[in-house]
């Protein structure tokens, strides 16, 4: 695999190296229900970090309130040194440019073919040229290993293969962080691993910002530099991959993991 | 009551001028329809209680009050204020209005259906607003709502015959004009019964074909 298809996003200039993403405070209700607790942590840039906890604790909130599908009801998010909350819309759309995601429903376009999918947002976003976008979706479609793909409709697409046309997807825009949600969690059994190594490649390969919610121990294990545990809205336990997954501190995260793993 | 094909034949050149008036009125009437409701629809969807609440309130009234009303109104109320407009345009704008009350509702349900998770995608991908709406929203909404829109394209061809209440020659119209010139009225009417009947099977056919483009 060439390293020159992939994303190189710059860091950025007056903080090399240094924090991403920084979460302060940031607390978000749904109704009565407490979903994120005056929560704070930040990502290095260039990290992957991987999200781990029972469903409902708040973990995919995270990357929602990152990619700004839903705001918070308090606190401040900064992104590569700017505000994505509180911001205005114009600030926002700038910072989320940084951004990309891949969903758990993968959330293609029906209505276009797999080539159109992945140069729809550069040509219109970024302003590349039609033969610019084209040419970036192809060497991502390479990549994914679907080069063959192009003018394919998503519907005629194994769940795996539409997982690796999002991630193409997401990744034309060059984002410096890539936010992944339960990736491979509607994928049946046998196409899971497909995605999963193509992550690690990509993982492995570039310098983009990871933030994975996901119930795949090992892949955590693999990719991760660092692992969080959440329970109801807070982390209860970080650090390295080796010391959550081999010597976790925390009853409940001892609990979580037998039964998961 | 005896059957006489020489009425029908008589009535022949009258049925085509009329049949022309029929298409032209349910073709322009379906093409306004289906544009303004598209209009209607999106602009329910504009966040201010400023735009919704008017349009509501017409779009009701309009859905709520009968056509035939809403032809007499404009054809004669209309030019007394100074505006006037030939039969045929009044009713085509007419029958076009009155049904665009309906496909807004249509629209509104294909907007509805389409999953949040394209709503995300788009947003993930940071395609502006308008951007999001004709390259993801609508291509996949209309698709959705052809053969409901398609049903109604059947139902104002069954309401243009309340045309020739404002003096627009269209079948039925045709079709009386001949009966009281001629005292014959089971020639024409059955013609023109018959005409309805291939007409409305031709239109759910292209509507059909149409929709099968859309799914492929």
């Amino acid at each position: 695999m060439s390293t020159d298809t992939l994303p190189h996003p710059e860091k950025s200039p007056e903080r090399p190296g240094g924090e991403l993403i920084r979460l302060e405070g940031v607390t978000k209700r749904f109704g009565d229900n407490t979903v994120l607790d005056h929560l704070d942590f930040s990502v290095a840039a260039g990290k992957h970090v991987t999200l781990i906890g029972p469903s409902g604790s708040g973990k995919t909130t995270i990357l929602r309130l990152l990619m700004t599908l839903i705001k918070p009801d308090e606190g401040t998010i900064v992104v590569d040194g700017q505000h994505l909350f509180p911001a205005s819309e114009k600030q926002c759309r700038e910072v989320r440019k940084r951004i990309g995601m891949v969903f758990q429903q993968f959330n293609l376009f029906p209505n276009m073919t797999v080539l159109r999918n992945i140069t729809e947002a550069p040509v219109t976003v970024l302003g590349l040229t039609r033969d610019e976008a084209v040419e970036r979706a192809r060497e991502l479609l390479d990549l994914v290993g679907l080069a063959d793909k192009c003018d394919a409709h998503p519907a005629q697409l194994s769940g795996g293969q539409q997982q690796r046309v999002a991630i193409a997807r997401a990744l034309a825009m060059r984002p410096k962080v890539l936010l992944l949600d339960e990736v491979t969690s509607a994928l049946d059994p046998e196409l899971v691993a497909g995605v999963l190594d193509l992550l690690r490649d990509i993982a492995r390969s570039t310098d983009i910002t990871m933030l994975c919610v996901t119930h795949e121990m090992n892949f955590a294990r693999d990719i991760s530099d660092k692992v969080l545990m959440f329970d109801s809205g807070r982390v209860i336990e970080a650090g390295a991959p080796e010391k959550i997954f081999s010597e976790p501190e925390h009853d409940r995260t001892r609990e979580f993991l037998s039964a998961v793993l | 009551m005896t059957w006489d094909w020489t009425a029908v034949s008589d009535f022949l050149p009258h049925l085509w001028d009329g049949l022309l008036v029929t298409l032209e009125i349910l073709v322009l009437g379906s093409v306004i329809s289906f544009a303004l409701g598209l209009v209607w629809a999106l602009l329910m969807r504009v966040p201010s209680r400023w735009v919704t609440w008017p349009v509501g309130v017409v779009t009701e009234f309009v859905r709520n009050t009968p056509l035939l009303v809403q032809l007499f109104f404009l054809f004669y109320v209309l030019p007394e204020w100074g505006v006037t407009f030939s039969a045929l345009t009044t009713g085509v704008v007419g029958i076009g209005l009155h049904y665009s009350t309906y496909t807004m509702q249509v629209y509104r349900a294909g907007i509805e259906a389409v999953p949040a998770g394209q709503w995300e995608a788009a947003t993930a991908l940071n395609l502006p607003l308008r951007r999001t709406w004709t390259a993801v929203i609508l291509p996949q909404a209309v698709r959705r709502v052809v053969p409901a829109l398609g049903n109604y394209v059947i139902s104002m061809l069954k309401d243009t015959p309340l045309l020739m209440a404002i003096t627009v020659l269209e079948m039925l119209g045709e079709a009386r004009l001949f009966s009281q010139q001629n005292f014959q009225f089971t020639e024409p009417l059955t013609v023109i019964g018959v005409a309805f009947v291939i007409v409305s099977y031709l239109a759910s056919l292209a509507l059909r074909a149409l929709e099968r483009r859309l799914v492929h």
